[in-house]
C-alpha cells in the first residue's frame, strides 16, 4: 500500500487523498495516515510543480557544473558537499561515479550570477581543485516528463 | 453503401455473407466518433502509447532496411521468443517450428482456425457478451454458432451445466474467452477443469484467445491448454495489442497441435502470406524487453479498475470487481432505460461514450460495457457525469 501510494504521487503530487483512496482500495483515514508517516519520517521530502521555464517571460538561467574535489581525511566528500548543498543558487546536488565527484544544478537570473557564483564562491572553497561549467541550453524532459508536445492524432473514440 | 447502381435485391452478394447479424452498434460508434468533447470509456483498446522502446525498435528496423516478407509462419525468432514466452507464462511448450504461427491481429487467427476446422454445418459453441466478431466469423466460415449465455449472479463465468446442455453430436469446438471482453470476467479453475473436462469427454477442440490473459490484476491466469489433456485439442490464440498496447502494429500468434496449425497456415499462405515484418520486430522486442512497461500499464489499470468499480457501485449501477482485461459491465436496469437508450442519453446529455451490452449478444441487454483504458482524470470526470445523468 505504501508503495502504491508512492507510486501515484511520483507521477501526481495533486492526487486527492480521496482520489488516492479509491485507486488503492482503502479509506481516506487509513491513507492520510501513511502520508503523514512518509512526511513525518521525511521519505516525502516535498512537493514541486514541474515548470517549463522557457514558456514564461522571467529569465532563469541553469548550468551543470561538475567539481573536482580533494577529498578530505575525516569526513571524506561529505563535509565539502554539505558547504555546496546549502547555498541558495544550488538546485541539487550529487555525488557521481566516473571523471568527477559533484554534479550541481545552479541558477541564477543571468549568465554573469551563475559565473559569478562559480568563481567566486564555488572555486574558491577549500578542497575544489577544479569546475567544469555547463549551460543548460534547452530541456526535453525533467521529472519523467516530456517537454515538447507532441501533434495530436486521430484516434477512434469508440470500438468494440 | 447505398449506392443506386446496385439496387438492393439482386444476388451479387453471397449467401452467407448477406446472412450476417447487421451490428446494431454501427449506428452508435458513428455517433459517437463524430461527436467532439465526448470523454470516452468506450474503447476497446489501451490508452496507452506503445512504450518508446517499442517503437524505437520498429523504427531501427525501418532504418536496416527490414521490409521483407517473413516467412508464412512469421519471423522464426519471434516465434522462438513467443514459444519460450507461452512456456514460462502458461506452462504449455510448443514447437516454434511446426506449433506455432505469427497472425494478424488474432481476428485473423480466429477466422483462420475457423475456417481450418469447419466442414458447413459444424457447430461452435461460444458465450456471449462476447466480442463482437464471433458468430460472425463462425458464419463466414459456413459453420453453425451456437451460444452459451453468461449470467451476472456467476460474474459472468461460464457455467459448465449451461455448457453441457449446448453439446451436440455437431459441435465441433468451444470458444473460450477468459479474460472477457465486454464483461472482464474469468473462470475460477474448478469451472475451467470442468470445462475441459466436457471437452474431453465430448472429443471438441478449444479456442482459447487469451488476449487480455496478462492484465490479471488478482491470482494467476490458467490457461484452459495447461491443464491435464487439452494441449492436444487446444488452440491458444494470443497477441501483443493489450498487454504490450501495440493494436495497431496488428500482431498476434496462435499454438496449437501440428495438423491445425499446418492448416491455418496453408489459409494464411493464400490469403495474408504472412504478418507485416514491422510489427513482428516490435513484437520481438516487445517480448524481449517488455516487462518493466507492461506491469506498469498494468498497475494504472488495477488502480483505475478499483476507482470505477466503486464509483459505479455507489451510484446504484452494480457490478462485480473484475479480476481481469480492462471493463467493467455494470447493470444498469435500476436507471429504467434499455442499454442502448442509457448509452444514447448519456452520451447526448453528458458527451460520456459507453457502449450498450447489447452489443455483444442477447444477454448483454441491460448492461453497459465501461473500458477504463482511459486516463484517471477522465474516469473520474466520468463517474461524476454518470451519477449526474442518473439523478435527472
Amino acid at each position: 500500500m505504501k508503495n502504491n501510494i508512492l507510486r501515484l504521487l511520483r507521477k501526481n503530487a495533486r492526487l486527492s487523498v480521496e482520489n488516492i483512496a479509491e485507486q488503492v482500495s482503502s479509506d481516506v483515514a487509513t491513507v492520510q495516515k501513511i502520508i503523514s508517516e512518509l512526511e513525518d519520517e521525511n521519505v516525502i521530502r516535498g512537493y514541486q510543480a514541474v515548470i517549463d521555464e522557457s514558456k514564461l517571460s522571467e529569465l532563469q538561467v541553469k548550468a551543470i557544473i561538475e567539481v573536482h574535489i580533494q577529498p578530505q581525511r575525516d569526513g571524506g566528500f561529505d563535509n565539502i558537499a554539505r558547504r555546496l548543498a546549502n547555498f541558495a543558487e544550488v538546485n541539487s546536488l550529487y555525488l557521481v561515479s566516473g571523471g568527477y565527484d559533484l554534479q550541481l544544478e545552479v541558477q541564477g537570473e543571468s549568465l554573469q550570477e551563475v559565473a559569478g557564483f562559480v568563481s567566486s564562491k564555488l572555486a574558491t572553497i577549500e578542497g575544489v581543485t577544479a569546475t567544469a561549467t555547463h549551460f543548460i541550453l534547452k530541456k526535453y524532459k525533467e521529472a519523467g516528463r516530456l517537454f515538447e508536445d507532441g501533434a495530436e492524432y486521430e484516434r477512434l473514440k469508440v470500438s468494440p | 453503401m447505398n449506392d443506386s447502381k446496385f439496387p438492393p435485391n439482386t444476388n451479387r452478394v453471397a449467401e452467407h455473407i448477406v446472412g450476417l447479424p447487421k451490428s446494431g452498434i454501427r449506428d452508435f460508434f458513428e455517433l459517437v466518433n463524430a461527436m467532439d468533447d465526448v470523454i470516452s470509456l468506450g474503447i476497446g483498446e489501451p490508452d496507452f502509447m506503445t512504450p518508446w522502446h517499442i517503437r524505437e525498435a520498429s523504427i531501427y528496423a525501418l532504418e536496416n532496411g527490414h521490409t521483407s516478407y517473413t516467412s508464412n509462419l512469421g519471423l522464426l525468432s519471434l516465434r522462438k521468443e513467443i514459444c519460450r514466452y507461452v512456456k514460462s507464462n502458461y506452462a504449455v511448450e510448443y514447437d516454434p517450428v511446426s506449433e506455432c504461427i505469427v497472425t494478424v491481429g488474432v481476428s485473423e487467427g480466429l477466422d483462420l482456425l475457423l475456417r481450418a476446422i469447419i466442414n458447413p454445418g459444424d457447430e461452435i459453441i461460444y458465450h456471449e457478451p462476447c466480442y463482437v466478431s464471433y458468430a460472425p466469423g463462425i458464419q463466414m466460415a459456413h459453420g453453425i454458432p451456437v451460444v452459451v449465455p453468461t449470467y451476472e449472479k456467476n460474474d459472468f463465468a461460464l457455467d459448465p451445466a449451461d455448457l453441457k446442455k449446448a453439446i451436440t453430436p455437431k459441435s465441433k469446438a468451444i470458444l473460450l474467452n477468459f479474460p472477457c471482453n465486454p464483461t472482464g470476467a474469468t473462470m475460477p479453475l474448478d469451472k475451467l477443469k470442468e470445462v475441459a473436462q466436457i471437452a474431453i469427454d465430448n472429443d471438441i477442440l478449444v479456442i482459447a484467445d487469451e488476449i487480455y490473459s496478462e492484465l490479471t490484476y488478482e491470482g494467476e491466469h490458467i490457461s484452459i491448454a495447461s491443464l491435464p489433456g487439452m494441449r492436444e485439442r487446444t488452440i491458444f490464440l494470443h497477441g501483443f495489442s493489450k498487454a504490450y498496447a501495440m493494436t495497431g502494429y496488428r500482431i498476434a500468434y496462435a499454438c496449437g497441435p501440428v495438423d491445425i496449425i499446418d492448416a491455418m497456415m496453408n489459409i494464411h499462405q493464400y490469403s495474408m502470406l504472412c504478418a507485416p515484418i514491422n510489427g513482428q520486430e516490435a513484437a520481438l522486442e516487445a517480448l524481449r524487453n517488455g516487462k518493466t512497461e507492461m506491469m506498469r500499464m498494468k498497475y494504472e489499470y488495477r488502480d483505475r479498475r478499483n476507482v470505477i468499480t466503486k464509483r459505479l457501485n455507489e451510484m446504484g449501477l452494480k457490478c462485480f470487481k473484475p479480476v481481469g482485461a480492462f471493463y467493467v459491465f455494470p447493470n444498469i436496469t435500476s436507471s429504467g432505460l434499455s442499454s442502448n437508450e442509457f448509452a444514447t442519453r448519456l452520451l447526448n446529455e453528458q458527451n460520456v461514450a459507453v457502449v450498450p451490452g447489447g452489443a455483444f449478444g442477447k444477454c448483454g441487454e441491460g448492461f453497459v460495457r465501461c473500458a477504463y483504458a482511459a486516463s484517471i482524470d477522465n474516469i473520474v470526470e466520468a463517474m461524476d457525469r454518470i451519477a449526474l445523468f442518473l439523478k435527472r
